[in-house]
């Protein structure tokens, strides 16, 4: 195999790239973007769980991702509890109220699904706008403390929040490879492919979907708490529809249903547009077509374009030599 | 084993099936033939539970199942091959099979027993397990669909027009391992427009006419039929 496209070289490659980010480029700046990038790329992944592997487009998904960095923030800003124990206890609320929120949305299906999702995710946001005395309302909450030291090891400079968040990730992108990969995911798969096909291989698919429900849940709220520990300010907008859109935007430019969409779309566009920053407002004129274009000719993304490249040759290939075989046949036989 | 009695059942606007009455006996082969649209796809949905019967009962094994969901009739052991191949077209062929055996995931020994056996049945799968099913070719896939199907060990097999869309030669394999399967103790209701070849492995069948079951009899029977042999076999 070459080496250029062996899948072992090019992960130790990006894992060695993530670990001497802040010694090549020490900008402040770039740290805290990479850093940001990596807790979208952990929301979206939830994301892809459910809308990509599933097949269920879920628009709360922004406010899941706002739940998780409440939680985190109301334990400790008004509640006053440590960090770390507020960073566990986020996700698991996320999931809890994802798991009931669940319960309902999964009785529809398809737009309606996606249309029922999106009006949760802006009730999420009109209960943390308007709900002063839980949220701080408009004003927000402000003084999230930075994570506790662990030992030796304390989060106080940037280049400790960024390495603390890109093990975070390292670990979630291995606990979703684990799930993708397992019978569970295969599973997903095929309630995605056919729901009637999946019931007839005897899959409750009620069962299954609510738990990519609940698991895409949980990982939207965790980068929510990432966020919150990281920004350690947060207002209503976080669970504005905004979110949900850039955080669909990252998964389809990077691959719905693909393992490395995500990363590739999140970390691909949130690098372009600070590139494009001093475009202001106008940078969207560059996106729009771009992002049209792209769910025309290629609606599985970047990642999904390459997969089908590859698989578009081996069945060519398989074709010419099943052909050849006929001949010699043929010629043998005559 | 399986009797539908008066099943009646809709799935659209224009399929429909009407007072359906099927008996089928433990160990045989039981045929539907039947022009398209004449209601054998839609019987088939109803028995597997993703079509609700308006009216009528069905019975496996003496147990009504017409209430009961579609997962749970898998689970009881009637179980679906359906009629478009419906396979996992970017799991590997062994994914695929692994997939059928879901219902008996947390039993390792026995899903490997199964994947020998189905692998034994098809050799060919064995050869390609490792590709993507969609790379395979229609007989191939048909195979995969059926190896798919016997991975959960049912008792009944229901299979949708097996031969549709393949070469003669390997329709006649295709029946060949049909037999088989039914040799090893799988009861089989076979949906198929092929009369000649589904005839002469069966034992009874029954005649699909607009929803209706227009003829019923031994294979015998309806093979010496005039009305079939002008409508279905050309002579």
């Amino acid at each position: 195999m070459n080496i250029l496209t062996n899948k072992k070289v090019i992960i130790s490659l990006l894992i060695v790239l993530g670990i001497v980010f802040p010694f090549i480029i020490p900008n402040l700046y770039y740290l805290h973007i990479m850093t940001l990038a990596f807790i979208w790329t952990i929301a979206v992944y939830g994301l892809n769980l459910l809308a990509g592997y599933t097949g269920y487009l879920s628009l709360a998904h922004g406010g899941f991702f706002a739940i998780g960095a409440y939680v985190i923030g109301i334990l400790t800003v008004k509640l006053e509890m440590g960090f770390w124990l507020s960073f566990l206890l986020a996700p698991l609320v996320t999931m809890f109220i994802g798991l009931i929120i669940g319960l309902f949305a999964l009785r529809t299906k398809e737009h309606f699904f996606a249309i029922y999702t999106l009006c949760v995710g802006y009730i999420i946001y009109l209960v943390i706008d308007k709900w002063e005395g839980l949220t701080g309302g408009v004003r927000g909450l402000i003084g999230i403390p930075l994570p506790e030291a662990i030992g030796p090891i304390s989060f106080q400079s940037p280049t400790a929040q960024y390495y603390l968040a890109f093990i975070i990730f390292l670990l979630v992108v291995a606990v979703i490879y684990r799930i993708v990969h397992s019978l569970t995911g295969r599973t997903f798969v095929a309630i995605r492919n056919s729901e009637d096909l999946a019931l007839s291989l005897g899959i409750s698919t009620k069962r299954n979907k609510l738990l990519a429900f609940v698991l895409s849940t949980f990982f939207a709220g965790l980068a929510g708490a990432m966020y919150a520990g990281f920004i350690r300010f947060i207002g209503p907008e976080i669970a504005y529809t905004t979110i949900t859109f850039d955080l669909l935007t990252y998964m389809i430019v990077g691959g719905i249903g693909t393992f490395a969409g995500p990363i590739v779309g999140t970390f691909l566009i949130v690098i372009i547009s600070q590139n494009l920053q001093f475009l202001q407002d106008y940078r969207m004129l560059i996106f729009g077509p771009l992002l049209t274009l792209l769910i025309i000719f290629s609606p599985r993304g970047i990642v999904g374009f390459i997969q089908m490249q590859l698989y578009q040759r081996k069945r060519k290939k398989q074709e010419s030599l099943a052909y050849k075989n006929r001949e010699e046949e043929t010629n043998a036989g005559g | 084993m399986l009797k539908l009695d008066g099943v009646s059942a809709k799935y659209g606007k224009y399929l429909s099936i009407k007072d359906i009455g099927i008996d089928v006996t433990q160990g045989e082969i039981v045929v539907l033939l039947g022009a398209n649209g004449a209601g054998k796809s839609t019987t088939f949905k109803t028995i597997s539970g993703l079509l609700k019967a308006s009216s009528g009962k069905i019975l496996f094994n003496d147990e009504p199942i017409h209430q009961t969901a579609p997962e749970k009739i898998v689970q009881m052991g009637i179980v679906q091959c359906a009629e478009d191949r419906k396979l996992f077209p970017y799991m590997s062929v062994e994914q695929n099979l692994m997939m059928g055996g879901y219902i008996h995931r947390k039993r390792k020994a026995q899903l490997k027993q199964s994947l020998h056996d189905v692998f034994e049945l098809f050799p060919i799968l064995h050869e390609k397990r490792n590709e993507a099913a969609g790379l395979l070719s229609g007989g191939q896939q048909q195979m995969l669909a059926i190896g798919r199907a016997y991975m959960a060990k049912p008792k009944l097999m229901l299979l949708d027009e097996p031969s549709i869309g393949l070469a003669p030669l390997i329709v006649e394999q295709m029946f060949e391992s049909i037999k088989n399967i039914n040799q090893e103790g799988t009861t089989i209701l076979l949906a198929e427009q092929n009369a000649f070849a589904a005839l002469s492995i069966a034992k009874k069948g029954y005649v699909f006419e607009n929803g209706q079951i227009a003829l019923q009899g031994t294979a015998d029977e309806l093979l010496s039929n005039q009305e079939v042999r002008k409508a279905y076999i050309g002579a």
